[in-house]
């Protein structure tokens, strides 16, 4: 009996606030541990939390860009579970009514090659609540030492419905999520930095059937091979069960990056009784409907929705939208150089070629390249360069050399062209000249041409660019080269 | 001078203006006291004279400099254990906070700061204020001054023992389920609790967080009134706490509102349990109050049954969950048997809490638990709803509610001690009135034969702490119980 797989996951995203959820402390990565503490993120006797609004209002706008509904008023409840990492022994929450409702995402999978766009589908959310970050635990040799510095930290939970059926499914919606939330400044997502985690829901049914089957969750997945390999792991460890007529046990297990495969954690019998119950501290906060509209206005256009335009308005082929629309800073420099020069086609393609190897290379490891803010290069650089090569001021091959200059200097183009005397010679009588030359050097490649032969002509435009330091207008030398041979 | 110590804050205020006498005298005065007495009563688990004295000496400075803070400025006020200020210990009369000093001042002390009280001492009180007779404690077992052989109540047993002791001009407790009414009323002194969200709690070690109010205890109501208008705040540090409403200058109100009022008499709280001695002195009080015109009417409270069992349910469910951050890994009892992060927290919460304080903690789990929460905290929330409903009902026929305080005078110490539902049937007549979140004050009414002081409680409705101070201070002017003090 075959099976398929049926897939559920929980992301937890740090929400990008300058203080915690419910203290003043501030927060931020990499900090000396236990600096980012105050009374109240240590749970001190007579301490109480304070809402922090700008976290209510970032998992809202969260919750409106994927589609939810938010709710009409912010609760909060109180998990208790005795651990260390956690102050209070208990976590603010959002467990009975979360502050974003239902929702969805779109999400565009891989397509049979790198240059083909991939089918797109919707995944649906079930919720999205907010609650408090716990600190964080580093066993050593013969103790545990703790770093609250996380502790209270904003994080959105994200819960999607039983709805994928893949690894690859899991991934791809992973990775468009994570454009979505970075793309609206709610949170960086660097999976590094624990901004962004990954719990796997797997289960399995055969083919056809509707019922579904009994889960297992995956923790600790910390990079998104991780979460793809869990969940390959996981279908391939409960196949191998029901196929031997076993049965799959409700457990949490833990994914060990290190031996590549999955342990269990605690099974069901053993799973917390959180009793959970409303926060008595915190009063439920009415959500104002004409915020909601504000926040609703601020929305970034939703990467693939960007990617459909740039298809459909600019004519973009998807080589270049998978480049550009993955990153907001690089479509707003696009869409920017086109306010000074109408060429999306050409001004993509310096983006997403040129712009972007230069930016890797100039960045000293390699593997991450610089932003886009982080060059000399204004999106009016661009524009200009492409503009000056339109209107045959300087030729496409001076235009690589002259992207390397200002890349470089951060000068203009037209001031580079302008000192450095790269503008494009449209002197029809020396053009001519050297094209005669060229002809009488080169017989042989005007036989060939004679023979049908066009490319040989390349071997007689050689000698007049060589001439010209590259500055011939193409066009005007390969009309001359061939009225020349043809009348000649 | 002599008796400095029994004078009311109003006096003290007349002397200090007039230059007859320094907030050090006063001071120095209730020092001596406590030297004197504090051995017999201990109501004070710890004190700093030199600083109530420095403090005094600084009240004084600013005095002479014409820069006094008002009437309470000089004033020597003792403070109940569980209301944290700072660099002072903080221990909840609890094993677990042996060592605990608390690095801020709760906001309510703060205030007072501002007003110039002198903060004086530690006071007694049950452990983490669970209890009606203060034999809680981890420490040791206060005495009521009128008798040393009887308990002062509680759990604020300490604040109204070192009041009516003359320990202190005035002092701070919290009330619960009637922490400061019970024991005020015990001690033969005003205690009252405020609408709830009056005072900040911040810095409050939390109980029951829904329940929890900070109030004063005092000689008289005008005295309770004036450290009720220094501590009221809407307070950011406190989500719950509410900005103030109506008349909130209580004590100049006090001569203001002459009645007559509309009283309510709920005949469920003359029903069965009460001491009979106790029965004729609150009827005889009504009696006066209808000779000066008032009109007493007849109410129900019917849901008031319900009120101890509902509050057994709310109050220990949140406290099971409030206590839960006293783990030994952070602050306070740290247990040396621990061998792992689960013994830590067992051995060290079984070796730092007290028998009463594991029995709430048990009662509280158990009706969070998964299962159980729709019957017992669910269903109490709603009765709760119901009894606020109850006064919602009577309020809109009468200005304040009249009852006992508490259904007997001071029992012997260890009487109830092994009979924990004896024990918290003392607060029958108190606990309903936090369950609404309503202000009550209990002032003296007179003495039973053998000379224990039994209290009138005066319930007010929401923010209706004006009319409340206005008619429990005309019976109390017109008695003058108030000037009775304690043969130590």
């Amino acid at each position: 009996m075959p099976y398929e797989a049926v897939i559920g996951l929980e992301i937890h995203v740090q929400i990008k606030t300058r203080t915690k959820m419910f203290s003043a402390a501030p927060y931020q990565y990499g900090a000396a541990p236990n600096t980012l503490t105050d009374a109240v993120v240590l749970g001190l006797p007579g301490t109480l939390p304070v809402l922090n609004y700008a976290a209510i209002e970032k998992c809202a706008k969260l919750g409106l860009m994927l589609g939810c509904e938010i709710a009409e008023v912010c609760k909060w409840d109180r998990k208790n579970y005795f651990y260390p990492d956690s102050p209070k022994n208990y976590q603010l929450t959002q467990n009975e009514e979360p502050l974003c409702i239902g929702g969805k995402v779109e999400i565009e999978l891989p397509g049979p090659s790198r240059n083909v766009e991939g089918d797109h589908r919707w995944v649906t959310l079930n919720r999205i609540h907010l609650e408090e970050d716990p600190g964080k635990l580093t066993h050593e040799a013969f103790e545990t030492v703790i770093d609250f510095n996380r502790a209270g930290a904003p994080l959105a939970e994200i819960v999607t419905e039983p709805d994928m059926s893949s690894s690859t499914e899991a991934v791809a919606f992973l990775n468009c999520l994570r454009n979505m939330i970075v793309y609206a400044g709610i949170s960086d997502c660097d999976m590094e930095k624990g901004q962004f985690r990954c719990d796997a829901n797997v289960s399995l049914r055969p083919v056809g059937t509707n019922k579904l089957g009994t889960r297992t969750e995956m923790k600790n997945l910390n990079s998104i091979s991780n979460v793809k390999a869990a969940i390959e792991y996981e279908i391939d460890r409960q196949t191998e069960v029901l196929k031997k007529g076993g049965s799959i046990t409700q457990e949490t297990r833990r994914w060990d990056v290190e031996s590549s495969s999955s342990f269990p954690l605690r099974s069901k019998e053993e799973a917390h009784d959180y009793r959970y119950f409303p926060d008595p501290d915190l009063m439920p906060v009415q959500m104002d409907r004409s915020r909601i509209k504000e926040l609703e206005a601020e929305l970034p256009e939703p990467p693939l929705d960007k990617q459909r335009r740039y298809q459909e308005s600019f004519k973009l082929p998807f080589t270049l939208t998978s480049v550009l629309c993955v990153n907001r800073e690089l479509c707003e420099f696009f869409e920017e150089a086109l306010q000074t020069h109408q060429a999306p086609r050409q001004i993509a393609n310096y983006i997403s070629n040129d712009l972007l190897r230069e930016l890797s290379a100039a960045s000293d490891s390699g593997d991450c390249a610089l932003d886009v803010g982080q060059c000399k290069l204004t999106p009016s650089h661009i524009a200009t360069l492409v503009k000056i090569i339109d209107e045959g001021i300087i030729s496409k091959q001076i235009g690589k050399e002259v992207f390397n200059e200002m890349f470089v200097t951060g000068e203009m183009p037209d001031a580079i062209v302008e000192k450095k005397g790269l503008k494009q010679s449209n002197d029809i009588d020396e053009i001519e000249a050297l094209c005669r030359e060229a002809i009488a050097g080169n017989a042989k490649a005007v036989a060939q041409y004679k023979e049908g032969n066009v490319k040989a002509l390349n071997a007689l435009k050689g000698p007049v660019m060589k001439a010209t330091r590259g500055q011939a207008n193409p066009a005007m030398l390969d009309g001359l080269l061939k009225k020349m041979i043809d009348e000649g | 001078m002599s008796d400095l110590h029994f004078k009311t804050i109003t006096e003290l205020a007349a002397m200090l203006a007039a230059g007859e006498i320094t907030s050090v005298a006063i001071t120095q005065a209730v020092i001596d006291r406590t030297a004197a007495v504090d051995a017999q009563v201990k109501a004070f688990l710890s004190s700093d004279p030199k600083d109530a004295l420095s403090q005094a000496k600084a009240s004084d400075e600013r005095r002479i400099a014409g820069k006094s803070l008002g009437p309470l400025d000089g004033i020597p006020i003792g403070i109940k254990d569980t209301l944290a200020v700072k660099d002072q210990p903080l221990r909840c009369a609890s094993k677990m906070l042996e060592n605990y000093v608390s690095p801020f001042d709760a906001t309510c002390i703060a205030k007072l700061r501002k007003a110039g009280v002198v903060i004086w001492g530690r006071l007694n009180m049950d452990e983490f204020a669970m209890g009606s007779s203060t034999e809680n404690s981890a420490y040791q077992t206060t005495c009521n001054p009128w008798n040393l052989e009887t308990i002062p109540g509680g759990s604020s047993g300490g604040s109204a023992a070192a009041m009516a002791a003359g320990e202190a001009i005035a002092t701070i407790g919290t009330d619960t389920g009637g922490s400061i009414r019970q024991p005020a009323a015990l001690c033969g002194v005003v205690g009252m609790k405020p609408t709830y969200g009056l005072i900040s709690r911040y810095g409050l070690v939390a109980f029951a967080s829904s329940l929890d109010q900070v109030g004063p205890f005092a000689r008289t109501v005008e005295d309770a009134a004036l450290l009720m208008e220094a501590m009221l705040s809407k307070d950011p540090l406190d989500s719950t706490s509410i900005a103030p409403q109506g008349e909130t200058n209580y004590a100049a109100a006090l001569k203001e509102k002459m009645g007559p009022w509309k009283l309510g008499v709920p005949q469920e709280f003359f029903a069965e349990g009460i001491d009979p001695e106790v029965k004729t002195n609150i009827e005889k009080a009504i009696d006066w109050y209808k000779s000066q015109g008032c009109e007493i009417v007849d109410i129900s409270l019917p849901h008031s049954e319900l009120a101890v069992p509902v509050y057994y349910i709310v109050a220990t469910a949140e406290a099971s969950s409030n206590l839960a951050r006293f783990d030994g890994v952070r602050y306070g009892h740290r247990s040396d048997e621990a061998k792992d992060a689960m013994t830590l927290f067992t051995k060290s919460r079984g070796e730092g809490f007290g028998d009463e304080v594991k029995r709430r903690i048990i009662l509280g789990t158990y009706v969070l638990s998964s299962g159980y929460y729709d019957a017992y905290y669910l269903r109490a929330q709603k009765v709760r709803r119901r009894i606020l409903g109850d006064f919602e009902k009577a309020f809109e026929q009468v200005d304040a509610i009249l009852t006992p305080t508490s259904p007997t005078p001071a029992f012997k110490r260890g009487e109830r001690a092994d009979d924990p539902l004896a024990m918290y049937l003392s607060d029958v007549f108190t606990i309903s009135v936090n369950l609404a979140g309503l202000p009550a004050i209990s002032i003296p009414s007179g003495f039973t034969e053998s000379g224990l002081p039994i209290g009138l409680q005066v319930i007010g409705k929401a923010f209706g702490e004006a009319d409340m101070f206005a008619i429990a201070n005309a019976f109390e002017q017109s008695h003058g119980y108030y000037k009775m003090m304690p043969a130590l």
